[in-house]
C-alpha cells in the first residue's frame, strides 16, 4: 500500500464541470436523505464526507475544498433538526486537509485513498463531536469501536465511489 | 501584515470561514428557543430536496401498489373469512371494554377530572430523513398547508414516533423519540412509576429518573404520562427491555420502542386535541351480552297471541316484541335494567326464542372464548352503577337463572296454558 510523496511539479491537478460539481454532492445528499429511510443501515455511511473528500483531493486546492465543504456541511446541516454549522465546521476542516493533503500525497491509488479516506472519517467525527458537544451542548458519546467500524465502511465504500468519480475527472 | 496574510493565505481563509461558522452557530445557540431565525434557509434546502423524495416515494408505492392489487388478489376470500371471524372476537372485546370505560368514565366525572381526547388527526406520509446518523428525524409530506404545527404529536397505530419539530409549507421535520434531544413523559403501565425517556446517540431509548430501590421488570409497558404537554397520556411508547443499575441514585431502563422508528411509511399528526370534564356515559355502550344474544340461534317466529305462551319448566325466557315482527331475547338478568343499550337484532335474526333460550344460553356459554363468558357473566351479575337508574318494567322474563327469575317475572296464569296453577 505505497503512499508516495509528490513534488509540486508532479500535481496533476483536476477539475469538474459545472453539472458534476454541482449535481454529484446534491445527489449525494438526496441520497443520504432518502435511503437511510429504506434501508437503515446505510444511514452508518456520510456520501457528502465521501464526495466533499473526494473533490478536496482532486482539485488540491486548499481554498477551494474547504469552500466545497462548507457547502456541503452547511446544506447537510440545514436538513438536520439541529443549529446550523455543526456538519459545517466539520466538513470545512476536512475539505481544508483533503485539499492540502491531495498536494503532499499521491492519492490516485486505492490503498491510499482508503487509508486517507478512514483517517478523514475520524478526524470529522472528532471534529462534530467537539463542536455539538462543547458548543451546541449536545449530549454525545463518543465510541472509539464505532467510529473506526463506520470508518472502515465509510472507507471501503469511499473508495469504489472515487472510482466511479474519477471518470467526470478533466485535466486542467 | 500583507505579506503574513499573503503567506498564509489559505490558513487565513480558512480560519475566517471556520470562524464565521462559529459565530452563527453561537447566535443559533443563544437563540435557541425561536427556530424563526434559520427558517429561511432551511426553507430553501429543504425544498431543494423534499420534491425528488416525493416523486420517488410515489413512484414506490405506485409499482408496490399495482403489485398488491394484481398479483395478491389471490386468497382474499380466505383471508376475508377470517378477517370476519376477527371482528365477532373483537366486537365481543371491545362491549367488555366499552363497559369498563363507562364504569371509568363514571368514576372520573365523580372525581371532576380532566379527559384530554385526540379529536383530529392527518396521516403523513414519511418521504425522508435529515441524512444524519447521528440525529433522528423524518421528514413527512405534510406541514402548514395541511394545519400542522411545531410541537404537535406524531404517531402511529403501534405507538408515539415524536414531535413535529419544523414546519414548511408541504413538509415538516419530525424529531423522534429516540433523538438524543428529544424528551418524553413516561410512566410504567402496572407500577405506575413515572419518568423521562430520552433518546441516546445510538438511537436506544432509555427511561430515566426512576429511583434504583423500585421494582421494574422487563416486558413491562411503557406508556406517556401527558406531562410533556405533547403527547395525550396514555400512548403506548415502548415496552421495557433491560433494566440494571444507573449512575447516582438512578436505574438504567432501556425501553424498545413501540412503533417501528426504523421502518415508519404513514404516520399520523394530532392537530386537535380536546379537553373535557369527563362526563359518564350511560345506556349508550353495546354490552357482550347483548352481542352474544344476537349470536344465539334463532326460531321461526311465532304468532302474537301465543307469545306469552311459555311451557312449563321453562319460564325463564319470553319473546319480546321489537316492533318489526320478530321477537328477541334479551339475556342476562340486568339486561332488562337497560333497555337502550339492548340492540334489537334486525330483520328477526334475533337469537333466543322461548322455548330453546335456556339451552342457547348455555351454547353460547360453551361457543365464545373464556374473556367473553367472562365479560358476560361481570355485565349481567357485576354491573354496580347499572342498578342505581331506575329499572323499567320488564316485559320479558330473563333467560339466565330461572330460578331467580321466574317468581319477579311470572306471566299472568291465564296467558299461560300449561301453568300448573
Amino acid at each position: 500500500m505505497p503512499i508516495t510523496y509528490t513534488s509540486e511539479e508532479q500535481i496533476e491537478v483536476y477539475r469538474f464541470s459545472i453539472p458534476v460539481t454541482v449535481g454529484v454532492p446534491l445527489l449525494a445528499l438526496f441520497l443520504q436523505a432518502f435511503l437511510p429511510r429504506r434501508l437503515p443501515f446505510f444511514s452508518i455511511f456520510d456520501l457528502p464526507l465521501l464526495v466533499t473528500i473526494y473533490f478536496g483531493m482532486a482539485r488540491r486546492n486548499p481554498i477551494s475544498g474547504l469552500f466545497t465543504g462548507a457547502a456541503i456541511g452547511l446544506v447537510q446541516d440545514m436538513l438536520g433538526p439541529y443549529p446550523i454549522g455543526i456538519y459545517g465546521i466539520a466538513k470545512t476542516v476536512v475539505g481544508y486537509l483533503a485539499s492540502s493533503l491531495g498536494v503532499k500525497l499521491d492519492v490516485e491509488n486505492a490503498g491510499t485513498r482508503l487509508l486517507v479516506t478512514l483517517g478523514f472519517y475520524l478526524i470529522h467525527a472528532a471534529v462534530y463531536f467537539g463542536v455539538a458537544r462543547y458548543m451546541v451542548n449536545l449530549t454525545l458519546n463518543w465510541s472509539w469501536s464505532r467510529g473506526i467500524l463506520a470508518g472502515l465502511a465509510n472507507a471501503v465504500v469511499g473508495v469504489a465511489l472515487y472510482f466511479v468519480l474519477d471518470k467526470f475527472k478533466q485535466r486542467t | 501584515m500583507e505579506s503574513v496574510l499573503g503567506r498564509y493565505r489559505n490558513l487565513t481563509i480558512l480560519v475566517g470561514v471556520l470562524f464565521l461558522q462559529v459565530l452563527g452557530l453561537a447566535v443559533q445557540v443563544k437563540r435557541s428557543a425561536d427556530a424563526e431565525n434559520t427558517r429561511l434557509i432551511r426553507v430553501w434546502a429543504v425544498s431543494a430536496i423534499t420534491p425528488f423524495e416525493r416523486g420517488l416515494v410515489w413512484l414506490q408505492n405506485g409499482s408496490n401498489n399495482l403489485l398488491h392489487n394484481y398479483f395478491f388478489l389471490r386468497g382474499v376470500r380466505a383471508e376475508n373469512r377470517q378477517l370476519k371471524d376477527q371482528i365477532e372476537q373483537m366486537r365481543l372485546e371491545q362491549a367488555r371494554l366499552t363497559e369498563d370505560a363507562v364504569r371509568a368514565q363514571r368514576l372520573q366525572s365523580l372525581l371532576a377530572f380532566k379527559e384530554q381526547f385526540i379529536s383530529k388527526t392527518v396521516a403523513a406520509q414519511v418521504i425522508g430523513s435529515s441524512g444524519s446518523d447521528l440525529s433522528r428525524s423524518i421528514y413527512i409530506d405534510k406541514g402548514e398547508n395541511a394545519g400542522l404545527k411545531a410541537d404537535m404529536a406524531v404517531i402511529t397505530a403501534g405507538g408515539i414516533v415524536g414531535k413535529v419539530w419544523l414546519v414548511y409549507p408541504s413538509t415538516s421535520l419530525v424529531l423522534m423519540i429516540n433523538d438524543q434531544s428529544s424528551g418524553v413523559g413516561v410512566f410504567l403501565e402496572k407500577s405506575r412509576l413515572q419518568g423521562v425517556l430520552r433518546g441516546t446517540p445510538n438511537g436506544e431509548l432509555i427511561l430515566e429518573r426512576v429511583m434504583s430501590d423500585e421494582q421494574v421488570v422487563p416486558g413491562e409497558t411503557v406508556l406517556s404520562s401527558g406531562g410533556d404537554q405533547i403527547f395525550p397520556k396514555g400512548l403506548p411508547v415502548g415496552t421495557v427491555s433491560k433494566v440494571g443499575p444507573g449512575k447516582d441514585l438512578f436505574l438504567s431502563i432501556k425501553v424498545k420502542p413501540a412503533a417501528d422508528l426504523s421502518r415508519l411509511e404513514e404516520v399520523l399528526v394530532v392537530t386537535e386535541r380536546q379537553e373535557r370534564e369527563a362526563v359518564a356515559e350511560s345506556g349508550a355502550s353495546v354490552r357482550a351480552a347483548d352481542i352474544l344474544a344476537r349470536r344465539l340461534p334463532s326460531v321461526p317466529d311465532k304468532p302474537a297471541a301465543v307469545a306469552g305462551a311459555v311451557p312449563a319448566g321453562n319460564t325463564s325466557a319470553k319473546p319480546q316484541p321489537n316492533g318489526s315482527g320478530s321477537t328477541v331475547v334479551t339475556p342476562g338478568t340486568k339486561l332488562a335494567a337497560k333497555p337502550a343499550a339492548a340492540p334489537v337484532a334486525a330483520g328477526g335474526t334475533g337469537s333466543g326464542a322461548t322455548d330453546n333460550a335456556s339451552s342457547a344460553s348455555s351454547g353460547a356459554t360453551s361457543g365464545v372464548n373464556s374473556g367473553a363468558n367472562s365479560s358476560v357473566t361481570s355485565n349481567s351479575t357485576n354491573s354496580p352503577a347499572k342498578p342505581a337508574k331506575p329499572q323499567p318494567k320488564p316485559q320479558t322474563q330473563q333467560p339466565q337463572s330461572p330460578q331467580t327469575q321466574a317468581p319477579q317475572t311470572a306471566p299472568p296464569p291465564a296467558a299461560t296454558e300449561d301453568n300448573p296453577h
